[in-house]
């Protein structure tokens, strides 16, 4: 019933735009909003980058790129990424074997696989692999998962997330995990094992302070006190508050930050682009970017309830939420909420691996989606 | 037994649509604590960031103000601030920092000592700071920069205010030098309106009139990355910054007379000395010349260590100011003021005679006082006395007045204390007590006082000393029948902006009262004879004045002469040779200049110091200056 009402909706309001729409399996809804934040973002990044023009060109270089990639995705049948999704994992798992060998080094960690013209980072392919792997897993078993699938599919998330965590790049091993245990969450997963998984994490955190490196454990140390180390690793905690607070209601201006002008803001246009929003954009720049977040968010997980088989619904829903973790991790360290973990701003903060992989994953996104209509009703 | 489940597609689409609506639910949740967050920094904690980032991106620049710039009694310009050219160098534009500086040295723009020192200046800034590494550019050093300018990236030629004194070592002890900060001024200063400067007055005018002479610092604010990197101000961001101008100093108008001076110290012809000149019926100073004088110039551009050490190491103390600080025996340079205390104690009358036959010998003492003129000056009264300048008149004089009434009148006209000239350093010389000689000697056996020292108080020796300054200051009273003005060198301030004058009026002092008018008089006449009378010690050096000059020579012991040995000059090294004295006004009847020269182991004060001053008077009341 709730189907037919859009069904007979969209029939009535066919144009030449939707029609094209249709044709090439995109979201006319989706679409919008991701287009209204990828502007927002080269909006923003023309600023943060200050007279670095080339640095803007790049990125719009790459936004094309990841719009070809999505188009291109969203053409491929449903059943024929349900087929690769084993394959795209155990190659994935086995590019991460080869970076933990085999790896350049940047920036002090070990990530990139040089294979001659490009620079891949296994990692990225990992962040769409690891959920579809979960998905394609949980949809041939009944739902809610049983005690020994939910074992199997965290056994499954947490390989690679060790092998990405020991890179180490801890903000994507947390964005891979967060993909595949969203699955579990949206399968159905007990409320229950919820609890024993907080327990599981509560009793692992002194585990994990004696595994994490020092520059992680001083991030978490500065996240409690970022003054304790104002010129060391506190320093881009309080430079973004700083940067984001003399924002007030309505922002400085474009391009009139001084702190981020001035580069006082590290990383500026990249992992702390959130920061520039708030200074020069203000509150009201803030929320308008989260509340185009949300519309994201929402729009994607329309869709997956729109899906027909629970492998497209969870992969849909996983790519959903998963953006959603990726802007509010960024959102919360950069205002201090969280610990600085690396995260990008999604389709804001310059960098072209995650654009990509982020709008590849849209591009599943519509094409499950899109398989729903031309199989539907 | 274990149930087998099926997949039920309703049901996990059912469950789907469940946690997808707690999903957006958390979604939610965590969005609104995010703009919570948000409105917490931007809205209740704005002010706070607000001003961190302020802070953050302006760098507070100094504003030096101008110094005041001085001027001698006629307008003409002592001391000012005039561009002087300093070599920058930037680190980061220099290239190979070694190859440049050895090219610097190449161009002769920079010693070989040097090096080392500039190197670790360098190397201790920021690559982008423009760091000094050489004050006070010469026109040769200009042109040799100028020539290689090309070969020389990241070195610039820099113009900054200094501290310029046209007339050079002429007015060097009265002027004073400014000179850098040190941090013991730091500690006597209020640090604010020192911003910028890096200069201080340390002696003289300079430093006695420093707050006035200073005005105060301004500031501005500069953009700043967080490098510290200046940069250029950007649409919005030129916004907001705060600055606050410079107050420029006071301009000084002086008593001195920078021509008259160079009078002075043209007629001392490179002796060493002191010439002060005044005019009685203000005190204003007009010549303060103590010799040998030095380059203000030097320290203002910042002295080298070893022109320093030259300086303060050459025997002849040209840092030191004879003028205040040195203490001389006056010798008979007093005997003028003797005289009167004579009188006015009434223990003598003008017309009282003494028999001289060239030495003195208190009762029951076999101890004899020589008179300079070895075969005596025969029967003398007080105008013979003083005219010859005859030591036994005044060694019986001393001995009938006593000690404590020669103490008393002595310090009445100023002897023992300083005269209060309103710059620093000046000290007040001895005027000996018997309770002088109580707190200066430890021993009890030496503060004993010996009647001797009265007698030799007489011809202004023993433990009497003074200064230059104290004898003009001296005279000068007796030029004005006992007015009194406090010695000064600043007649008025200028405010810079408004060119508004603040004179200053000049500080009379309570006069000198005698019971008899007339014995001034009797003074008077008897200093003039001694520039006109049939036997005055000072008649060669006044001969064809077109005025009247009343003066008094002296000759100061530096070394004592045995009892029986007769005093040769020719054989006395130079350095132990008498200090030659002479106090005068002029004219004597209207006085309008009071002088007196110190001659450092000049001779005698007839032929070594009277000339001087009578050059001075030439200069001053001929030509009708002032």
């Amino acid at each position: 019933m709730y189907e037919e009402l859009g069904a007979s909706r969209t029939r009535r309001t066919v144009t030449a735009t939707t029609r094209l729409m249709r044709a090439l399996h995109l979201d006319g809804m989706l679409l919008s909003g991701l287009a209204a934040i990828s502007c927002f973002g080269l909006f923003v990044l023309y600023s943060a980058a200050g007279d670095n023009t080339a640095l803007w060109l790049s990125q719009l270089a790459r936004f094309g790129i990841g719009i070809a990639v999505m188009v291109a995705i969203a053409q491929v049948p449903d059943h024929f990424l349900r087929m690769a999704a084993p394959a795209a994992y155990v190659l994935g798992l086995l590019l991460l074997v080869l970076v933990a060998v085999a790896g350049d080094v940047g920036k002090g960690a070990q990530r990139w696989l040089d294979i001659g013209v490009v620079r891949f980072q296994p990692s990225e392919l990992m962040k769409l692999a690891v959920p579809m792997m979960c998905a394609w897993y949980l949809h041939q078993r009944p739902l809610p998962p049983s005690a020994r699938d939910v074992i199997a599919v965290a056994f499954m998330v947490m390989v690679p997330v060790l092998l990405i965590a020991e890179q180490p790049d801890l903000g994507t091993a947390l964005l891979v995990a967060a993909a595949g245990f969203l699955v579990l969450v949206l399968g159905g997963l007990s409320p229950a094992y919820l609890l024993a998984g907080v327990a599981v994490v509560g009793a692992a955190v002194p585990v994990a302070w004696n595994l994490m490196r020092d520059y992680q454990r001083q991030r978490v140390l500065t996240l409690l006190d970022p003054q304790s180390d104002a010129l060391g690793a506190g320093y881009h905690i309080i430079q973004s508050q700083i940067a984001i607070g003399s924002g007030g209601i309505f922002g400085k201006g474009w391009t009139n930050g001084s702190q981020a002008q001035l580069e006082f803001l590290p990383e500026r246009s990249t992992d702390f682009i959130f920061a520039v929003v708030g200074e020069e954009l203000g509150l009201l720049g803030l929320v308008a970017l989260l509340g185009a977040y949300l519309f994201v968010v929402g729009r994607g997980l329309y869709m997956a309830n729109q899906c027909r088989d629970a492998f497209t619904r969870l992969m849909s829903g996983s790519i959903a939420l998963t953006f959603f973790v990726y802007a509010f991790v960024n959102a919360g360290m950069v205002t201090g909420l969280l610990p600085v973990v690396g995260v990008p701003l999604p389709l804001v903060s310059y960098g072209g691996s995650s654009l990509v992989t982020l709008l590849a994953g849209f591009g599943i996104l519509m094409s499950l989606h899109s398989s729903r209509k031309l199989l539907g009703p | 037994m274990r149930r087998v489940r099926i997949k039920d597609e309703n049901l996990e689409q059912r469950i789907f649509l469940q946690r997808s609506l707690i999903a957006a639910a958390v979604a939610i949740a965590l969005l609104l604590v995010l703009s919570g967050r948000a409105f917490w920094l931007q809205v209740l904690r704005h002010d706070h960031f607000s001003e961190l980032s302020q802070g953050n991106r302006a760098r507070i620049e100094p504003l030096p103000p101008n110094r005041g710039i001085i001027y001698d009694r006629a307008g003409r310009v002592v001391a000012e601030n005039t561009p002087s050219y300093q070599l920058e160098f930037v680190r980061e534009q220099a290239g190979d920092l070694d190859q440049m500086l050895a090219r610097l040295t190449q161009f002769g723009l920079l010693e070989r000592d040097d090096v080392p020192r500039v190197r670790r200046l360098v190397l201790s800034r920021r690559a982008f700071e423009a760091v000094p590494i050489r004050l006070q550019l010469d026109q040769e050093e200009i042109a040799n920069y100028a020539v290689h300018r090309h070969e020389l990236p990241g070195v610039m030629l820099e113009t900054r205010m200094a501290r310029h004194y046209p007339y050079g070592t002429l007015g060097s002890h009265a002027l004073g030098y400014v000179s850098t900060i040190s941090e013991d001024d730091l500690v006597r200063v209020d640090k604010e309106r020192y911003f910028g400067t890096g200069v201080i007055g340390k002696t003289g005018i300079e430093r006695a009139y420093q707050d006035e002479l200073l005005g105060a610092g301004g500031y501005r604010e500069v953009l700043v990355n967080a490098e510290g990197r200046s940069v250029i101000a950007l649409g919005g961001q030129a916004g907001q910054l705060r600055s606050r101008a410079p107050r420029a100093g006071h301009d000084l108008r002086l008593t001195l007379d920078i021509e008259l001076q160079r009078v002075a110290v043209e007629a001392m012809a490179g002796r060493r000395g002191a010439v002060v000149a005044l005019d009685p019926s203000s005190g204003d100073v007009l010549v303060l010349a103590s010799l040998p004088g030095f380059d203000p110039n030097g320290f203002a551009r910042g002295i080298s260590r070893r022109d320093y050490l030259a300086l303060t190491e050459d025997p002849d103390q040209p840092l030191f100011n004879r003028v205040l600080s040195g203490t001389y025996p006056p010798g008979s340079t007093i005997k003028p003021f003797m005289a009167l205390a004579g009188l006015e104690y009434d223990v003598v009358a003008p017309e009282n005679t003494v028999y001289c036959p060239g030495h003195f010998s208190l009762p029951n003492s076999r101890h004899r006082f020589r008179d300079w003129k070895r075969q005596g000056h025969g029967t003398v009264d007080m105008h013979n006395a003083v005219m010859q300048s005859c030591d036994v008149y005044f060694y019986r004089l001393a001995n009938t007045l006593g000690i404590e009434r020669i103490h008393e009148a002595m310090n009445r006209i100023g002897f023992g204390a300083p005269t209060g000239i309103d710059i620093g350093g000046e000290r007040g010389g001895i005027m000996p007590s018997p309770q002088w000689k109580k707190t200066v000697f430890k021993q009890r056996e030496q503060q004993v006082w010996f009647p001797g020292e009265t007698v030799i108080l007489g011809i202004g020796q023993g433990y009497w000393t003074a200064t230059p300054l104290q004898l003009a200051n001296a005279t000068a009273l007796l030029a004005m029948r006992g007015q009194h003005f406090r010695p000064r060198l600043i007649r008025a301030l200028i405010e810079p902006v408004t060119g508004a004058v603040e004179e200053r009026a000049p500080q009379a002092l309570p006069p000198v009262e005698l019971k008899d008018r007339a014995n001034w008089e009797v003074i008077v006449d008897a200093m003039v004879a001694v520039t006109t009378g049939p036997r005055g010690t000072a008649v060669r050096a006044s001969r064809g004045a077109t005025y009247s000059i009343a003066g008094k020579t002296g000759t100061a012991q530096v070394f004592s002469v045995g009892q029986t040995e007769k005093y040769d000059e020719s054989k006395v090294a130079e350095r132990l040779r008498d200090h030659a004295l002479f106090i005068a006004f002029a004219p004597a009847e209207a006085p309008r200049l009071v002088i007196s020269v110190l001659v450092e182991n000049g001779g005698h004060g007839s032929s070594a110091a009277a000339p001087v001053a009578r050059a001075v008077f030439d200069a001053y009341l001929a030509h009708g200056a002032g």
